[in-house]
């Protein structure tokens, strides 16, 4: 294939080997990070192998002209979840060994191994169908044209999808607040706390450290 | 957060005014070609009717203006403002929606508003109706519930707040991305509210439960979403029923596949049958008041979706979707009822009497014309009032901690608290469709619908279980009405019985109820009936029930004796739950205070019974079920 590329030389080509190119340094990037989450032992290490996964996906989506997942790529999978990742294995302790040869439930290993062979089958079967589609032809509009598809998409969020995107801050305010509930350790309210039970509990604080006041 | 909402909504408004082009466009009847060209596809301009959006501004600002005054007030100096400030909430929200109500564009055909994503009409108004008044008596209700477990806090109210915003964006959304958000914005908040009792465990794993099976529906839904997508290349209502109507699908198992997909997640918010498996735990560990909340407002708003999905966007596919909807209808009328028969726990038994509701919901549904959908919608409306109104009756006989919460705690209630039994004796009879009550005109609506459609079975199925659900809400009234607290807890010491048939059940104590003013034959028939019936039941064999049932019904001789029987044979059912347990909750509720009933629960009570009555007996009800049923 790369040799019909080289032979043809015209402009187009070249633009088409840049693009196999681009293609086959993300696809390198994502094996190597893939690989290195699995065979790394240190946690950490792990984690950021994943990162370079995910920037190779990045990479895979530029070269799809999609400019603006490759963005949220980075931002969201990258920049937050990975870091969210990363904390929980700190919190854990990051040199904790899991001993990775003991399985926690029998045929685990062969059945990941079947689902995997069974969803890759799945993904070639579908790519040898070109059309599935039942209804409409096709919903997708020119790539080119005025404005990138960054700028499409920011338009359609401020004007048709006005309402829900600003309907998504309610679940950010709800977010907030079932953590503050569900994360707050009881205290006695003031309805169930008379003032002598108030005092007694302040004055078990002024003398008891706080780590055993905690307990109670 | 709200701030830079508004100022982004209000710098897009600014931005167009200049246009001054009226906003919105009508919404069509499927197959109504105008409503395709409702939006320009790349217009940079979209105009924002805030008049369609009121409720939900009033609610989630509301929301936003509760936790800014939380962090403003020094901490628990005002316990009562919360609720009061909600209530608030709830009633501007009440007026602006009647306000809509009255107001509702395009000669009262409703339009579609800010971008295809919102109608504004009947329909959606007389849910935003529905929803704000689900608000202000819930949160009334809850005021006492959270004081007395220790809970009161600012969080509670604002989570009711939010989960009214999304129920009434579920009801007004026109498209499916709203719904979802919708759909999301109401079940989160939902989520923790059934998980907000800290100290009980029930109450976590309710949480717990809700959150998962809920997720996994939502996802459901989700991916249904994508696939109706798919298959007609929009996610807006009119657009979707545009496209089918001018469109024949050369394939249509993706539509289909969609479709299913979509009535499974929303029949999960519904609890309609076989989606209903976590109603039951989730009713019985949510906080009291939060499972009425619940029980109206989530069910209200799924049969808005439902409605929007199935008779908006996809009515041309009716065939389709109308024999899933019978079976679904079906199972969940003779499940719910013959399942609520089997519970003894009060909360349980009104989460199978839900399931079982929701199915009367959708008969109308299933009807799939104007007259099922303004029946159903009716039916939701009386629901409301009459869930709400149950789970605070409920509230205040279970007492601290939730501790007594079997149906034997309500037994000779209207001994000690005359007139809460007689409030709850109206809310079961409204539920189970005696005429003078709201429900039965609910019931005869939905009912008149399927009849209109020609579905006699399903008719006939409708009225069959609704005889037998009688059962079961005539068995909490009669042990309300029984005066088995003398033959249950009169005893002070459990002494051994003579007869020894009894064992060591101190429930089997009937002794010499004495007294009460009864003929003395009819205590001794009674005792010996209840005797009788212990016996029977304490044997663990299928003898249990069918002894006192045949006793009960050869007897015949005297309504407390019967009653007697009734409930003694029922108890003691083995496996079902802890017997021992029952029987102790059974003595603490006999001998125990009465229950306490606070003022702001007694105020959601008469507010549910009186609306109950009123809209059974007088015209008012019948008028607006007249109009509602011509309407849509």
């Amino acid at each position: 294939m790369l040799a019909a590329l080289l032979a043809d030389s015209s402009g187009q080509a070249l633009a088409h080997a840049s693009a196999w190119a681009v293609f086959a340094v993300g696809a390198a990037m994502i094996l190597t990070g893939a690989l290195g989450v699995v065979l790394l032992r240190n946690p950490v290490h792990c984690a950021l192998m994943l990162v370079i996964t995910l920037f190779g996906i990045a990479l895979e989506f530029i070269d799809q002209s999609a400019d603006f997942l490759a963005a949220v790529q980075i931002i969201v999978y990258a920049g937050a979840v990975v870091i969210l990742f990363l904390f929980v294995i700190m919190f854990l302790g990051v040199d904790r060994k899991e001993a990775i040869s003991a399985e926690p439930t029998r045929f685990q290993r062969p059945l990941a191994v079947l689902l995997g062979v069974v969803a890759l089958v799945e993904i070639l079967a579908l790519s040898r169908i070109d059309h599935w589609s039942a209804g409409t032809p096709s919903q997708s509009g020119a790539l080119s044209g005025p404005g990138s598809n960054v700028q499409k998409l920011g338009q359609a969020i401020y004007t048709g999808y006005l309402l829900p995107f600003e309907m998504t801050a309610a679940l950010l305010v709800i977010a907030v607040v079932a953590a503050v509930v569900l994360s707050r350790r009881h205290q006695p309210s003031a309805s169930e706390m008379s003032e002598l039970d108030q005092e007694e509990l302040l004055s078990a604080r002024r003398f008891t450290p706080p780590d055993q006041g905690d307990q109670s | 957060m709200s701030g830079v909402v508004l100022a982004t909504v209000s710098g897009l408004v600014a931005q167009t005014s200049g246009g001054s082009n009226p906003s919105g466009c009508a919404i069509g009847k499927a197959g109504d070609s105008v409503s395709g060209l409702c939006r320009a596809a790349n217009s940079l301009h979209i105009s924002v009717a805030y008049s369609a959006i009121l409720p939900v501004l009033i609610l989630s600002i509301g929301g936003l203006v509760l936790l800014a005054v939380s962090a403003v007030l020094p901490k628990r100096i005002y316990p009562g403002l919360y609720p009061v400030l909600s209530t608030v909430v709830g009633g501007v929200s009440l007026v602006a929606s009647v306000w809509q109500w009255y107001n509702v564009p395009g000669h009262g055909q409703g339009m579609v508003e800010i971008g295809g994503q919102i109608f504004f009409d009947h329909f959606a108004v007389l849910f935003a109706i529905l929803v704000s008044v689900a608000v202000i008596l819930s949160s009334i209700a809850s005021d006492s519930y959270l004081r007395r477990e220790g809970l009161d806090g600012v969080e509670a109210y604002v989570l009711i707040l939010m989960s009214g915003t999304g129920a009434v964006l579920m009801a007004e959304s026109a498209s499916l991305i709203s719904l979802f958000l919708g759909l999301e914005i109401m079940s989160i908040a939902l989520y923790v509210m059934a998980a907000y009792h800290r100290r009980r465990a029930e109450s976590g794993e309710a949480g717990l439960k809700y959150f998962l099976l809920g997720s996994f529906s939502s996802a459901i839904f989700l991916y249904g979403i994508a696939l109706v997508y798919g298959a007609t290349g929009s996610t807006e209502l009119v657009l979707i029923a545009n496209h089918l109507a001018t469109n024949v699908l050369s394939n249509g198992g993706v539509l289909l596949a969609g479709m299913a997909l979509l009535i499974v997640g929303l029949g999960f918010k519904v609890a309609a049958v076989p989606f209903h498996l976590w109603t039951p735990d989730v009713y019985q560990g949510s906080p009291t008041p939060f499972t009425g909340y619940m029980a109206a407002v989530a069910k209200a708003a799924g049969f808005a979706g439902l409605l929007r999905v199935l008779d908006q966007g996809l009515l041309t596919q009716q065939t389709d979707w109308r024999p899933v909807i019978w079976v679904i209808t079906v199972l969940t009328l003779v499940i719910g009822s013959v399942l609520a028969i089997a519970s003894r726990d009060l909360k349980r038994m009104l989460a199978y009497s839900s399931v079982s509701q929701a199915g009367y919901v959708l008969v109308g549904v299933q009807a799939a014309t104007g007259t099922g959908k303004s029946a159903a919608l009716f039916y939701l409306f009386t629901y409301t009032f009459i869930v709400i109104g149950s789970f605070a009756v409920v509230d205040a006989i279970q007492g601290q901690g939730e501790s007594r919460s079997t149906i034997w705690a309500v037994r000779g209630l209207s001994r000690r608290q005359p007139l809460l039994a007689a409030a709850m004796l109206v809310l079961l009879l409204a539920q189970a469709g005696v005429p003078f009550t709201s429900g039965f005109l609910g019931k005869f609506y939905v009912i008149q619908a399927a009849v209109g459609q020609g579905q006699y079975y399903l008719a006939v199925i409708a009225m069959l279980t609704a005889a037998v659900a009688a059962f079961f809400y005539l068995r909490v009234a009669l042990l309300m009405y029984s005066s088995g607290v003398p033959a249950v807890a009169a005893t002070t010491p459990p002494a051994p019985e003579p007869s020894g048939s009894t064992g060591d059940l101190p429930y089997g104590d009937a002794g010499e109820p004495t007294d009460v003013g009864v003929p003395a034959e009819r205590v001794g028939a009674a005792s010996a009936m209840t005797t009788t019936g212990l016996a029977a039941g304490a044997v663990p064999s299928e003898g249990g029930l069918a002894t006192p049932a045949r006793a009960g019904g050869a007897s015949a001789l005297d309504v407390e004796a019967e009653e007697d029987v009734f409930a003694a044979g029922l108890a003691p059912v083995p496996g079902l739950d802890p017997e021992t347990a029952d029987r102790a909750s059974a003595l603490d509720a006999a001998a125990g205070d009465p229950p306490y009933v606070s003022s702001t629960n007694a105020m959601v009570i008469f507010i549910s019974v009186a609306f109950t009555i009123a809209a059974g007996v007088s015209s008012f009800a019948v008028d607006f079920a007249k109009a509602a049923t011509t309407l849509f």
